[in-house]
Protein backbone atom coordinates (compact mmCIF):
# COMPACT_ATOMS: atom_id res chain seq x y z
CA UNK A 1 0.00 0.00 0.00
CA UNK A 2 1.13 3.36 -0.70
CA UNK A 3 -0.44 5.49 1.53
CA UNK A 4 1.37 6.08 4.71
CA UNK A 5 -0.28 3.69 7.72
CA UNK A 6 -1.68 5.96 10.67
CA UNK A 7 -0.69 5.17 14.39
CA UNK A 8 -3.42 2.63 16.02
CA UNK A 9 -3.55 5.13 18.34
CA UNK A 10 -4.78 7.85 15.79
CA UNK A 11 -7.21 5.24 14.75
CA UNK A 12 -8.71 3.71 18.03
CA UNK A 13 -11.48 6.20 18.20
CA UNK A 14 -13.02 5.76 14.45
CA UNK A 15 -12.80 2.03 15.28
CA UNK A 16 -14.62 2.79 18.70
CA UNK A 17 -17.20 4.45 16.87
CA UNK A 18 -17.34 1.54 14.07
CA UNK A 19 -18.03 -1.00 17.64
CA UNK A 20 -20.82 1.70 19.03
CA UNK A 21 -22.71 1.40 15.60
CA UNK A 22 -22.52 -2.42 15.38
CA UNK A 23 -23.82 -2.68 18.73
CA UNK A 24 -26.47 0.17 18.48
CA UNK A 25 -27.39 -1.25 15.13
CA UNK A 26 -27.76 -5.10 16.80
CA UNK A 27 -29.11 -2.94 20.07
CA UNK A 28 -27.25 -5.60 21.85
CA UNK A 29 -24.35 -4.26 23.98
CA UNK A 30 -23.02 -7.85 25.32
CA UNK A 31 -19.50 -8.06 25.62
CA UNK A 32 -19.30 -11.38 22.73
CA UNK A 33 -21.58 -9.16 20.63
CA UNK A 34 -19.09 -5.95 20.98
CA UNK A 35 -15.92 -8.18 20.71
CA UNK A 36 -17.68 -9.73 17.49
CA UNK A 37 -18.38 -5.96 16.68
CA UNK A 38 -14.46 -5.41 17.02
CA UNK A 39 -12.92 -8.55 14.78
CA UNK A 40 -15.18 -6.92 12.08
CA UNK A 41 -13.95 -3.24 12.46
CA UNK A 42 -10.73 -3.74 12.24
CA UNK A 43 -11.37 -5.98 9.23
CA UNK A 44 -12.94 -3.51 7.25
CA UNK A 45 -10.51 -0.82 8.60
CA UNK A 46 -7.81 -3.56 6.71
CA UNK A 47 -9.69 -4.27 3.47
CA UNK A 48 -11.47 -0.87 2.76
CA UNK A 49 -8.70 1.30 3.55
CA UNK A 50 -9.35 4.77 2.90
CA UNK A 51 -7.29 7.56 3.17
CA UNK A 52 -6.86 8.38 7.03
CA UNK A 53 -8.77 10.57 9.03
CA UNK A 54 -6.31 12.52 10.48
CA UNK A 55 -7.41 13.20 14.08
CA UNK A 56 -5.33 16.09 15.96
CA UNK A 57 -5.09 13.95 19.24
CA UNK A 58 -6.83 16.59 20.65
CA UNK A 59 -10.49 16.59 22.39
CA UNK A 60 -11.21 18.73 24.73
CA UNK A 61 -14.33 17.21 26.37
CA UNK A 62 -15.10 20.88 28.55
CA UNK A 63 -15.45 22.68 25.49
CA UNK A 64 -17.43 20.10 23.58
CA UNK A 65 -20.26 20.10 25.69
CA UNK A 66 -21.06 23.37 25.70
CA UNK A 67 -20.38 23.86 22.21
CA UNK A 68 -23.07 20.46 21.01
CA UNK A 69 -25.40 22.17 23.80
CA UNK A 70 -24.79 25.79 21.91
CA UNK A 71 -24.98 23.91 18.59
CA UNK A 72 -28.34 22.64 19.01
CA UNK A 73 -29.70 25.65 20.25
CA UNK A 74 -28.62 27.12 16.67
CA UNK A 75 -30.37 23.78 15.23
CA UNK A 76 -33.52 25.54 16.52
CA UNK A 77 -32.97 28.63 15.99
CA UNK A 78 -32.05 28.17 12.22
CA UNK A 79 -34.93 26.04 11.74
CA UNK A 80 -37.35 28.69 12.93
CA UNK A 81 -35.97 31.19 10.97
CA UNK A 82 -36.44 29.12 7.74
CA UNK A 83 -39.61 29.04 8.80
CA UNK A 84 -40.09 32.41 9.26
CA UNK A 85 -38.51 33.96 6.19
CA UNK A 86 -40.37 30.56 4.00
CA UNK A 87 -43.48 32.23 5.39
CA UNK A 88 -42.67 35.98 5.62
CA UNK A 89 -40.83 36.75 2.58
CA UNK A 90 -40.78 33.95 0.54
CA UNK A 91 -40.04 34.52 -3.05
CA UNK A 92 -38.62 37.54 -2.28
CA UNK A 93 -35.59 36.59 -0.11
CA UNK A 94 -32.17 38.02 -0.78
CA UNK A 95 -29.34 35.83 -0.46
CA UNK A 96 -25.33 36.17 -1.02
CA UNK A 97 -22.71 33.61 -1.61
CA UNK A 98 -19.46 34.85 0.45
CA UNK A 99 -16.34 33.69 0.57
CA UNK A 100 -14.81 33.08 4.32
CA UNK A 101 -10.95 32.18 4.34
CA UNK A 102 -10.45 29.75 7.44
CA UNK A 103 -7.58 29.98 9.52
CA UNK A 104 -7.25 26.06 9.69
CA UNK A 105 -5.42 23.96 7.09
CA UNK A 106 -6.53 20.87 8.25
CA UNK A 107 -8.76 18.59 6.23
CA UNK A 108 -11.24 17.58 8.91
CA UNK A 109 -11.29 21.05 10.74
CA UNK A 110 -12.44 22.74 7.16
CA UNK A 111 -15.33 19.65 7.16
CA UNK A 112 -16.03 20.03 10.47
CA UNK A 113 -16.61 23.74 9.93
CA UNK A 114 -18.54 23.19 6.75
CA UNK A 115 -20.88 21.05 7.82
CA UNK A 116 -21.49 22.64 11.18
CA UNK A 117 -22.46 26.04 9.27
CA UNK A 118 -24.74 23.95 7.04
CA UNK A 119 -26.96 23.23 10.15
CA UNK A 120 -26.67 26.52 11.67
CA UNK A 121 -29.02 29.62 10.60
CA UNK A 122 -29.01 30.94 7.04
CA UNK A 123 -25.67 29.33 5.35
CA UNK A 124 -24.64 26.50 3.06
CA UNK A 125 -21.33 26.08 1.97
CA UNK A 126 -21.51 25.96 -2.37
CA UNK A 127 -17.93 25.56 -2.83
CA UNK A 128 -14.69 24.51 -0.85
CA UNK A 129 -11.11 25.89 -1.98
CA UNK A 130 -8.80 23.40 -0.35
CA UNK A 131 -5.79 25.12 -1.32
CA UNK A 132 -6.68 27.87 0.88
CA UNK A 133 -9.24 26.59 2.85
CA UNK A 134 -12.04 29.03 1.57
CA UNK A 135 -15.79 28.57 1.73
CA UNK A 136 -17.95 29.81 -0.48
CA UNK A 137 -20.72 30.18 1.56
CA UNK A 138 -24.50 30.87 0.27
CA UNK A 139 -26.51 32.79 2.73
CA UNK A 140 -29.72 32.99 3.17
CA UNK A 141 -31.32 36.33 3.86
CA UNK A 142 -28.38 38.52 3.69
CA UNK A 143 -29.59 41.71 2.09
CA UNK A 144 -26.34 44.45 2.62
CA UNK A 145 -22.54 44.51 3.37
CA UNK A 146 -23.60 44.53 7.14
CA UNK A 147 -25.17 41.08 6.89
CA UNK A 148 -21.83 40.00 4.46
CA UNK A 149 -19.87 40.87 7.33
CA UNK A 150 -22.13 39.03 10.37
CA UNK A 151 -22.08 35.92 8.18
CA UNK A 152 -18.16 35.76 7.83
CA UNK A 153 -18.19 36.86 11.72
CA UNK A 154 -20.39 33.43 12.66
CA UNK A 155 -18.72 30.86 10.66
CA UNK A 156 -15.20 32.49 11.89
CA UNK A 157 -16.43 32.10 15.52
CA UNK A 158 -17.66 28.42 14.77
CA UNK A 159 -14.35 27.44 13.69
CA UNK A 160 -12.96 28.96 16.48
CA UNK A 161 -15.21 26.90 18.70
CA UNK A 162 -14.36 23.67 16.80
CA UNK A 163 -10.31 24.47 17.36
CA UNK A 164 -10.72 24.59 21.14
CA UNK A 165 -12.64 21.33 20.72
CA UNK A 166 -10.12 19.46 18.47
CA UNK A 167 -7.93 21.36 16.85
CA UNK A 168 -4.37 20.88 16.79
CA UNK A 169 -2.03 22.27 19.46
CA UNK A 170 -0.80 24.79 16.99
CA UNK A 171 -4.23 25.72 15.67
CA UNK A 172 -5.12 26.48 19.46
CA UNK A 173 -2.10 28.56 19.84
CA UNK A 174 -2.64 30.82 16.59
CA UNK A 175 -6.29 31.03 17.59
CA UNK A 176 -5.39 31.98 21.64
CA UNK A 177 -2.61 34.71 20.37
CA UNK A 178 -5.30 35.90 17.59
CA UNK A 179 -7.94 36.39 20.51
CA UNK A 180 -5.05 37.93 22.68
CA UNK A 181 -4.22 40.55 20.32
CA UNK B 1 -41.93 9.59 48.13
CA UNK B 2 -41.47 8.31 44.79
CA UNK B 3 -44.26 10.18 41.76
CA UNK B 4 -46.81 8.11 41.17
CA UNK B 5 -46.52 6.16 37.40
CA UNK B 6 -49.56 7.01 35.96
CA UNK B 7 -48.51 10.54 36.41
CA UNK B 8 -44.97 9.97 35.16
CA UNK B 9 -46.34 8.15 31.83
CA UNK B 10 -48.70 10.81 31.55
CA UNK B 11 -46.21 13.06 31.39
CA UNK B 12 -43.93 11.89 29.13
CA UNK B 13 -46.78 10.96 26.69
CA UNK B 14 -47.34 14.82 26.71
CA UNK B 15 -43.87 15.73 26.10
CA UNK B 16 -43.89 13.28 23.22
CA UNK B 17 -46.71 14.35 21.76
CA UNK B 18 -45.31 18.14 22.26
CA UNK B 19 -42.04 16.49 20.55
CA UNK B 20 -44.51 15.26 17.64
CA UNK B 21 -46.30 17.91 16.49
CA UNK B 22 -43.61 20.23 16.60
CA UNK B 23 -41.65 17.30 15.06
CA UNK B 24 -44.49 17.85 12.28
CA UNK B 25 -44.66 21.52 12.27
CA UNK B 26 -40.88 21.16 11.22
CA UNK B 27 -41.65 19.12 8.25
CA UNK B 28 -44.33 21.09 7.30
CA UNK B 29 -42.00 24.37 7.48
CA UNK B 30 -39.42 22.35 4.89
CA UNK B 31 -42.30 21.79 2.53
CA UNK B 32 -43.54 25.75 3.00
CA UNK B 33 -40.08 26.36 2.03
CA UNK B 34 -39.64 24.39 -0.57
CA UNK B 35 -42.72 25.64 -2.02
CA UNK B 36 -42.19 29.22 -1.57
CA UNK B 37 -38.72 30.22 -1.69
CA UNK B 38 -37.42 31.48 -5.22
CA UNK B 39 -34.21 29.19 -6.19
CA UNK B 40 -32.45 26.49 -5.79
CA UNK B 41 -30.10 27.30 -3.29
CA UNK B 42 -32.79 28.87 -1.11
CA UNK B 43 -35.13 25.70 -1.28
CA UNK B 44 -31.89 23.49 -0.21
CA UNK B 45 -32.17 25.69 3.01
CA UNK B 46 -35.45 24.83 3.47
CA UNK B 47 -34.63 20.76 2.90
CA UNK B 48 -31.64 20.54 5.18
CA UNK B 49 -32.68 22.85 8.59
CA UNK B 50 -35.81 22.25 9.68
CA UNK B 51 -36.32 18.18 8.79
CA UNK B 52 -32.88 17.85 10.71
CA UNK B 53 -34.51 19.25 13.79
CA UNK B 54 -38.10 17.87 12.91
CA UNK B 55 -36.63 14.40 12.96
CA UNK B 56 -34.64 14.82 15.86
CA UNK B 57 -38.02 15.55 17.89
CA UNK B 58 -39.41 12.71 16.21
CA UNK B 59 -36.85 10.46 17.05
CA UNK B 60 -36.99 11.73 20.85
CA UNK B 61 -40.49 11.23 20.70
CA UNK B 62 -40.09 7.35 19.15
CA UNK B 63 -37.44 6.63 22.22
CA UNK B 64 -39.83 8.00 24.69
CA UNK B 65 -42.44 6.21 24.00
CA UNK B 66 -40.58 2.93 23.36
CA UNK B 67 -39.39 3.38 27.07
CA UNK B 68 -36.55 1.18 26.62
CA UNK B 69 -32.93 2.21 27.21
CA UNK B 70 -31.59 0.31 24.04
CA UNK B 71 -33.25 1.97 21.65
CA UNK B 72 -31.78 5.77 22.18
CA UNK B 73 -28.32 4.08 20.87
CA UNK B 74 -29.67 3.22 17.56
CA UNK B 75 -31.80 6.94 17.04
CA UNK B 76 -28.42 8.62 18.33
CA UNK B 77 -26.63 7.30 15.43
CA UNK B 78 -29.95 7.66 13.25
CA UNK B 79 -29.31 11.72 13.70
CA UNK B 80 -25.65 11.40 13.89
CA UNK B 81 -25.67 9.88 10.20
CA UNK B 82 -28.43 12.71 9.41
CA UNK B 83 -26.03 15.28 10.46
CA UNK B 84 -23.25 14.01 8.80
CA UNK B 85 -25.06 13.41 5.71
CA UNK B 86 -27.70 16.57 5.25
CA UNK B 87 -25.02 19.18 4.55
CA UNK B 88 -22.79 16.36 2.25
CA UNK B 89 -26.06 16.16 -0.29
CA UNK B 90 -26.75 20.07 0.30
CA UNK B 91 -23.46 20.71 -0.50
CA UNK B 92 -23.03 18.81 -3.49
CA UNK B 93 -26.73 20.08 -5.06
CA UNK B 94 -25.68 23.91 -4.09
CA UNK B 95 -22.20 23.47 -5.81
CA UNK B 96 -23.66 21.34 -8.90
CA UNK B 97 -26.81 23.99 -8.90
CA UNK B 98 -24.37 26.64 -8.96
CA UNK B 99 -22.05 26.05 -11.94
CA UNK B 100 -25.69 25.58 -13.69
CA UNK B 101 -26.69 28.82 -13.13
CA UNK B 102 -29.47 27.40 -11.15
CA UNK B 103 -29.98 30.77 -9.75
CA UNK B 104 -31.60 33.98 -9.51
CA UNK B 105 -28.54 36.25 -9.24
CA UNK B 106 -30.54 39.40 -8.87
CA UNK B 107 -31.30 37.92 -5.68
CA UNK B 108 -28.12 37.85 -4.65
CA UNK B 109 -26.71 40.92 -2.66
CA UNK B 110 -23.32 39.93 -3.06
CA UNK B 111 -21.35 37.25 -4.74
CA UNK B 112 -17.59 36.48 -4.16
CA UNK B 113 -17.62 32.72 -6.04
CA UNK B 114 -18.89 34.00 -9.38
CA UNK B 115 -15.41 35.91 -9.89
CA UNK B 116 -13.10 32.97 -8.88
CA UNK B 117 -15.47 30.88 -10.47
CA UNK B 118 -15.01 33.08 -14.07
CA UNK B 119 -10.73 33.06 -13.52
CA UNK B 120 -11.17 29.32 -13.10
CA UNK B 121 -12.98 28.57 -16.47
CA UNK B 122 -10.63 31.08 -18.42
CA UNK B 123 -7.43 29.65 -16.99
CA UNK B 124 -8.92 25.70 -18.73
CA UNK B 125 -9.52 27.37 -21.87
CA UNK B 126 -6.17 28.66 -21.91
CA UNK B 127 -4.63 25.18 -21.17
CA UNK B 128 -7.38 23.28 -23.95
Amino acid sequence: MSRKRISLRQELPLLVWLVIVWGALWQDFSPGNLLFGALLAAVVARLFYLPPVELSGRFNILRAFPFALQFLGRVVAASCQVFYLAVAQGPKVTNAVVAVPLRSHSDLMVTATGHVISLIPGSLVVEVDRSTSTLYIHGLNVRNADDVLKLRKDVRDTEAGLIRVMGTKEELAALNQEVGT
Amino acid sequence: MSPDPSAVDAVIDAVSAVFMIVGAVMSLAAAIGLLRFPDLMSRMHAATKPQVLGLFLLLVAVGLQLRTWWVWPVLLVAWIFQLLTVPVSAHMVGRAGYRTKHLHKELLSTDELEAVVLKAAEAAKERD
